[in-house]
């Protein structure tokens, strides 16, 4: 493995790695759908944060990482809106946006 | 910039047009129509959506230039003609989709946004050609993302419905958590590499030795598509969402973008990871393909809703298809396109009856098809060929599609592979059971039907038709596997 691990870009990776953990962990135990979306924008920009890292660090004659990065915000913007939009409707119809209220349907 | 390279996007252009034209339409037509809610709509929008649809799908089979193999933005878009056979056959099944939703989609309660359902479907559908023509992961996560966040608007359609709303919460949340697992493992791919572009990294990844970083990135790409799929561990969201759904979303949604995520899934693993195949993903894709199989087939012997019941039969369904993923030879890819267009018309066949009876009763429950053979025997007819051939019986198409995906398995010659199989086959007759439990409530049961005898829209008898023709032919039509394998063994 070519890899050569300077401390600055460690620096950086485990911030991004610890942000996609929290990311899953909020997603898995979160009970409110806001709440939920929120963890799962750290987990994207978790991996925003760990492609500009290696693009920085490991690869700096080019710029791919950097404009994945760009269109995933974008993406991540997209996915949001209707989620949201998604989760005003729930609240239209339940009056809340606890998971609680979703288990109509099970097993 | 040279524009003329957007010429080899022949596909995706026609598709536009289609977009472009059901979206004007809808736009500026006036509006003369005037639902029973007393609001304006525009009359034909389904007409339109269908014709024009129609024409595009003929013209892309008639027109001999899209089976040329091209390439555009610096290979970011790469045709051939495999992509262009499987981009044609999802649009036969997008065809039959749009013809089946027509009667629902005209309904008093969708009327007014019926255009909406229309433009996000042809968006999904250009979103899911773009991820199984990308070359390089950019293209192909804005092709999965397109092609999956439309769809759960589609899926949240019926707006006043509980189930429909719970349905699209769950799937966007699940699809949102997928594409950041299978972003994180593409930064780790990228790290690695130093480059997005599937040739790139396949040959800077041939320079290295099998790592336990790249079978965590492997693992990560695996997971995020194989939500999409809906392979086992990845599968809880399935049911929920085909049975909260209106019932012409869930069938577009289980067979158009099963089948063309399953062919995008073979283009990443053999054109990325391909010299990782013993090494990193032959293991994980086999027990994900026992687990599919398997545990699909359990879960949709306990199922009353027929729409769920549909829905873990498609999960395991999805493990068959995988089937085609594990051979990597031309035969098995071959394979999976056959199966994939056996799968679309008998699932086709079968949401197409659900559709109708749930149009004209709001019945979706297994017991209310109880002795549907009295009052109305050709659905149950169209159903219990639908059964027959998902389950794999031998003159109807499923057995043929099962019988090659096998051998294409099996070619790949392994010990492991024959285990496989087998395993496969006993799972074959697991399914028998719950198919056939359909086939014996509509026909043996000697109760009384909820559903009364009714006559069925135009568009809905259409499509049952092309849907049961193709179930009956495609297995004896022995010359359009022969196509088939000819053009996988030429790419």
């Amino acid at each position: 493995m070519n890899f050569e691990f300077e401390w600055n870009s460690i620096m950086f990776l485990i911030p991004s790695l610890f942000m996609f953990c929290c990311g899953v962990y909020g997603f898995l135990t979160r009970r409110n759908m806001i709440a939920i979306l929120i963890s799962l924008e750290l987990m994207l920009n978790a991996v925003d944060m760990n492609f500009v890292v290696f693009n920085r660090f490991l690869y700096p004659g080019q710029l791919d990482g950097m404009f994945f990065t760009l269109f995933a915000i974008a993406i991540a913007a997209a996915e949001t809106a209707i989620a949201i939009a998604i989760i005003i409707n729930a609240f239209r119809i339940s009056r809340d946006i606890d998971v609680k209220d979703l288990s109509k349907m099970k097993f | 910039m040279d524009y003329s390279q957007f010429l080899a996007m022949k596909q995706e252009i026609g598709l536009l047009v289609v977009f472009l034209v059901v979206f004007l339409y809808d736009v500026f037509m006036p509006r003369k129509g005037v639902a029973a809610d007393g609001r304006a709509y525009v009359k034909g929008t389904s007409l339109v959506a269908v014709i024009s649809f129609a024409i595009f799908t003929a013209a892309c089979f008639l027109c001999p230039c899209i089976y040329e193999p091209a390439s555009a933005f610096g290979d970011m878009y790469v045709t051939t003609a495999v992509a262009a056979t499987i981009k044609n056959i999802l649009n036969v099944g997008v065809l039959i989709v749009l013809i089946q939703a027509m009667r629902w989609a005209d309904s008093d309660i969708q009327v007014v946004r019926r255009g909406e359902f229309y433009q996000l479907l042809l968006i999904t559908l250009f979103g899911m050609y773009l991820m199984m023509s990308g070359r390089h992961f950019l293209l192909f996560i804005i092709g999965l993302e397109s092609a999956s966040l439309p769809l759960a608007a589609m899926v949240a359609l019926d707006k006043h419905r509980h189930e429909s709303t719970e349905a699209a919460i769950k799937y966007i949340l699940t699809a949102c958590f997928s594409s950041a697992i299978f972003m994180m493992g593409l930064s780790f791919v990228y790290g690695l590499t130093g480059s997005l572009y599937f040739v790139d990294i396949a040959s800077a990844l041939s320079t290295q030795a099998s790592t336990g970083l790249l079978t965590i990135a492997i693992g990560f790409v695996m997971a995020g598509i194989g939500f999409k799929l809906s392979l086992v561990p990845f599968h809880l969201w399935t049911g929920d969402v085909y049975q909260g759904a209106p019932t012409s979303v869930t069938s577009y949604l289980s067979v158009i973008s099963k089948g063309a995520t399953a062919f995008a899934f073979v283009v990443v693993m053999v054109q990325v990871f391909g010299q990782f195949y013993t090494a990193a993903w032959e293991w994980m894709l086999y027990a994900l393909i026992i687990l599919t199989i398997t545990v699909g087939n359990l879960f949709a012997i306990r199922q009353r809703n027929m729409k769920r019941f549909l829905a873990f039969s498609s999960v395991s369904q999805a493990g068959y298809i995988m089937l085609g993923v594990i051979g990597v030879n031309e035969m098995a890819l071959a394979a999976l396109i056959f199966y994939v267009l056996v799968y679309i018309f008998s699932n086709l066949a079968a949401f197409g009856v659900i559709q109708a009876i749930e149009n004209k009763t709001g019945l979706v429950d297994m017991d209310s098809y109880r002795g549907l053979c009295r009052t109305n025997p050709r659905l149950s007819f169209c159903m219990m060929l639908a059964m027959f051939s998902l389950a794999g019986i031998p003159p109807f198409a499923g057995f043929f599609s099962k019988f090659f995906i096998f051998t294409g398995a099996l070619n790949q010659g392994s010990v492991a592979m024959y285990v496989l199989v087998l395993i496969a086959l006993i799972n074959t007759i697991i399914s028998l059971y719950y198919y056939l439990l359909v086939v014996k409530a509509m026909y043996i049961s000697p109760d009384e039907c909820k559903v009364p005898a009714f006559k069925s829209a135009t568009s809905e008898r259409i499509g049952l038709v092309i849907t049961v023709a193709g179930v009956i032919f495609l297995g004896l039509v022995s010359c359009i596997y022969d196509s088939i394998l000819a053009l996988c063994g030429v790419a």
